[in-house]
């Protein structure tokens, strides 16, 4: 916490305290901590978020939606058209996953805009965790649908036999980069807006414990939040966007080949 | 960085899995499927909607062609039926007038054939009357008379 305090300007805030995981319901399974924390409740929240919005808001069923279905099916439809447009009529048995997927991390994104609450895509083992998922069933459907053929995905077409082994480790370093360029994508992004604006949290505490001439300065940080929190919901959207987009990519060059 | 905290990373995989599988099952089996359905009735009932739409329209369509049709007959009937009578009140007055003509002209042949009688009676009678008259002047005069020549008289002077 001192080093924290420190790196803060000692104003007693630390902007990494939010991330904190910390158990809520202890369980230990056979040896291992599986206990329900702060972030598997925020998890359940989205969780419960998401099927609020697509099942029971789609409860009515009606001919003519109300606002709520319409966000549902207006969600259905961007992820249905996003699996459309980038993997074509073969995605289809995947659409399932890729929305699980949009609406998880849109939903996770979103909630950890609330104050007080815990943004869960924050966690790089989480992101890693889908990320790796992605990458390793992607692969597996790439090798099942073509055999030895998807090796083919790493020598581009019409390439000169002398760029060959620069260009195949080049292409297979890109391919073993994609978990984590996607992983840390997702938890950079939301581990710098989150402790940004705690930091600006801080300089607008500090100021207005400071008083006098600084108390009026405390606006300046707060116009800041503001216009950063703005911005960060279209970060969360943004993310959750890329995330689910370049699933599809890869899923398509698994099923399609280049 | 609490994001680095191994301790942590167990229970956060262990519920990211349970989490996210229960999720992915809900919305594979229960949330997509009537999210689809819905939006798939939708587009069949719109497009339903739309060839009743085309339905009614082409309906009205022939009703008011059959409508117009039964209006051209009608006029032509109409226009034949006023022909017709037209054409037999034409015939009827004709036959009546011709009728008429023929018994005024029957009438006039006959009147005129009684008025020739009659002026032939009295143009007898004349002759007579002028005979007898004659007669008794010359009768009165002469004291003799010539019936005779006085017949030839008169009729030569009539004549």
């Amino acid at each position: 916490m001192s080093a924290a305090d420190q790196e803060s300007g000692g104003l007693g805030i630390d902007p990494m305290h939010q991330f904190e995981v910390h158990a809520i319901i202890p369980i230990n399974l056979g040896g291992i901590d599986a206990s329900f924390t702060n972030a598997s409740m925020w998890m359940v929240f989205a969780a419960v978020g998401i099927i609020g919005l697509t099942v029971f808001a789609m409860g009515g069923r009606a001919m003519v939606p109300g606002r709520w279905q319409s966000i549902a099916e207006m969600s259905y439809e961007f992820v249905a058209n996003m699996v459309r447009d980038n993997v074509g009529k073969a995605g289809q048995s995947y659409f399932p996953f890729i929305f699980t997927l949009f609406m998880f991390v849109l939903f996770s994104n979103m909630l950890g805009m609330l104050p007080y609450s815990f943004t869960t895509t924050s966690h790089i083992i989480v992101t890693f965790a889908l990320a790796l998922f992605i990458f390793l069933g992607v692969t597996i459907i790439g090798v099942v649908k073509h055999g030895f053929h998807f090796l083919s995905l790493f020598v581009p077409k019409g390439l000169p036999a002398v760029l060959l082994p620069l260009i195949v480790v080049i292409e297979l370093i890109s391919y073993f980069s994609r978990p984590i360029s996607l992983s840390v994508r997702l938890f950079a992004n939301m581990m710098a807006g989150h402790t940004m604006l705690k930091v600006f949290a801080g300089f607008v505490i500090g100021f207005l414990g400071a008083g006098g001439l600084f108390t009026g300065l405390a606006i300046a940080p707060i116009a800041f939040m503001v216009a950063f929190t703005g911005l960060e919901i279209l970060v969360a959207f943004l993310q959750a966007y890329v995330f689910a987009i370049l699933t599809c990519i890869y899923l398509n060059d698994a099923l399609h080949l280049h | 960085m609490p994001q680095l905290d191994f301790a942590t990373f167990a229970p956060q995989l262990i519920w990211l899995t349970l989490v996210f599988g229960v999720l992915y099952l809900v919305m594979a089996r229960v949330a997509l499927p009537r999210i689809a359905t819905v939006i798939e009735e939708r587009r069949d009932r719109i497009a339903d909607d739309l060839d009743t739409a085309a339905q009614l329209k082409s309906d009205t369509d022939d009703a008011i062609a059959s409508y117009e049709t039964a209006l051209a007959e009608a006029r032509t009937h109409a226009h034949t039926i006023a022909q017709e009578t037209r054409d037999r009140l034409t015939a009827e007055t004709d036959a009546h007038r011709a009728d008429l003509e023929g018994q005024l002209a029957a009438r006039i042949a006959d009147a005129e054939k009684r008025i020739t009688a009659t002026k032939d009676q009295a143009l007898t009678s004349v002759r007579d009357v002028a005979v007898d008259v004659a007669d008794a002047i010359t009768q009165q005069l002469l004291g003799d008379s010539d019936r005779a020549a006085a017949e030839r008289a008169v009729d030569s002077e009539l004549a």
